[in-house]
């Protein structure tokens, strides 16, 4: 079995040990997404496995035989940036850039995720609609780190970016 | 390089047909065994993933829930009857870990994590007797501030780091499981093992068994909820966590569950405490009281001495919460 990889089937490694996230820039040069902490802890190889934000450090590459993975480059391009591209570049979402592949996809993931009804931590009623909030923003974005800071201008980013798909 | 396999198990008999002989390991979403195996903590030689084996939510007849082993754990608290049921479980849930690693990580996966001790964790400069058993314990004379306040031994102060089972343990659940020698059930509050003589025991599974599902009753509480407090506001591991839940009748506490996490081996069921205050009313002084009782023997250490008052202080804040009152 195959993996989909940005709408191209790749096959998975034959080491079976190779992470999802080594597969994709060690051996198909798709370097946007980062290597952060490789531990977990910061966010940095963040992609999309069937549509769902997972940390690519942490997956084996041989667990997504079978599924789709979407990364930063799959998202967008530069003659066709995503609307959380423009909308990061707009906010000053970042300024060195490591962590920002990796913020970009779990924003996009964060707003369906919203959009489906799914409550945070900070959900007041669980059972009622999910608002968009800076606060609920914050809270479901805090698996992705900045160092350099950038935190606000990326919740702006994001706010934005919701707003407009609720427009 | 040594050899490494890996294998999808198809079925709970195949899971355990192949990781039989005790070499293999269980591979769930991996956010903790891919981690302690890089770090060369976990040395299996191979992996048999679980993750295709069933993860459904349902029903029981009674009105309580089945859930499978492989469940993620995002979408048991994005589960309508387990947001509308269970409100601790929900909340103990999303109070763990990011939104990727919930996406990732399965039930049973949540259960089986090991400590985040930073002493288990650092293989070639730190001494663990859950890691190493005889080695020692650099973490008792050292950077201890997340570290068991009571049920520790003097061979391991390590903390169970899950806030999903400290949720389960105030439910009651049930952990079904099974091995080549058929199927049992064991209590969630039994499932955990202290350190004692054995850290490196921290289960009661035998070898060669796997979780199975995890069973909830219907909730006895009319309200409930979980509180985290931690270093940073999200994404951190628990300096101390309390799930609770209430059900009052006449001004008197009729059902109460209380469990705290952070503060030992195991998520701690505070049934001392609870045993203070059916009966009697609900006000944040009698919760702090109740818990000065169940932690009697805490044995804090330097390092987090604190949690002794934060965890009295946060039952307290609970209280107020879950009774809507502030006296």
């Amino acid at each position: 079995m195959a993996i989909r990889i940005n709408g191209t089937e790749v096959a998975a490694p034959d080491d079976v040990r190779v992470s999802l996230l080594d597969l994709l820039r060690e051996r198909l040069h798709l370097t946007g997404t980062k290597v952060g902490c490789n531990q977990g802890a910061c966010g940095a190889c963040t992609v999309l496995v069937d549509g769902e934000r997972v940390l690519s450090c942490l997956t084996l590459a041989v667990q997504a035989e079978g599924r789709s993975v979407t990364t930063i480059e799959g998202l967008g391009s530069a003659d066709s940036p995503h609307p959380l591209q423009l909308a990061f570049i707009e906010h000053d979402g970042f300024q060195c850039g490591y962590c920002t592949p990796g913020q970009v996809c779990a924003a996009a993931a964060m707003l369906r995720e919203i959009e489906a009804g799914v409550p945070s931590y900070v959900t007041a009623d669980l059972t009622a609609p999910v608002l968009v909030t800076r606060e609920e923003v914050r809270e479901r974005m805090s698996g992705n780190l900045c160092r350099c800071g950038a935190h606000n201008g990326i919740v702006d980013a994001i706010l934005e970016v919701a707003a407009g798909r609720a427009a | 390089m040594m050899p490494f396999t890996y294998s999808r198990a198809a079925s709970i008999d195949q899971a355990i047909e192949m990781a039989a002989g005790g070499r293999s390991h269980l591979l769930g979403g991996g956010t903790n065994l891919v981690d302690l195996m890089r770090k060369g903590v976990e040395r299996p030689s191979g992996l048999v993933d679980v993750t295709a084996l069933p993860g459904t939510i349902e029903e029981t007849g009674g009105g309580g829930l089945r859930i499978g082993a492989a469940a993620r754990n995002s979408a048991v608290a994005a589960h309508p009857l387990v947001r509308a049921r269970y409100p601790m479980l929900a909340r103990a849930i999303l109070a763990g870990a990011s939104a990727q690693i919930r996406n990732m990580a399965t039930v049973g996966g949540n259960l089986m994590q090991r400590t985040r001790c930073v002493y288990f964790q650092d293989v070639a400069g730190a001494r663990c007797n859950k890691r190493a058993p005889g080695s020692g314990c650099d973490a008792a004379g050292g950077f201890n501030r997340y570290h068991a306040i009571i049920g520790a031994s003097p061979q391991c102060i390590a903390t169970h780091p899950s806030d999903m089972c400290v949720a389960l343990a105030a439910l009651d659940a049930r952990i079904h499981v099974a091995g080549a020698g058929g199927a049992r059930t064991i209590p969630m509050v039994d499932f955990h093992r202290l350190p004692g003589e054995r850290p490196d025991l921290e289960t009661l599974l035998e070898p060669g068994e796997m979780i199975v599902a995890v069973e909830i009753d219907a909730s006895p509480f009319a309200r409930s909820t979980y509180r985290k407090v931690r270093d940073r506001a999200s994404y951190a591991f628990a300096l101390v966590s309390v799930a609770a839940g209430l059900t009052m009748r006449a001004g008197r506490i009729e059902k109460i569950g209380i469990a705290l996490g952070g503060i030992a081996a195991k998520p701690w069921r505070a049934l001392r405490a609870e045993a203070a205050l059916r009966g009697g009313p609900a006000t944040a002084q009698a919760f702090e009281a109740a818990l000065a009782v169940e932690l009697a023997d805490a044995a804090p250490l330097p390092g987090n001495a604190f949690k002794v008052g934060l965890a009295q202080r946060t039952l307290g804040a609970v209280c107020i919460e879950l009774s809507g009152s502030d006296r």
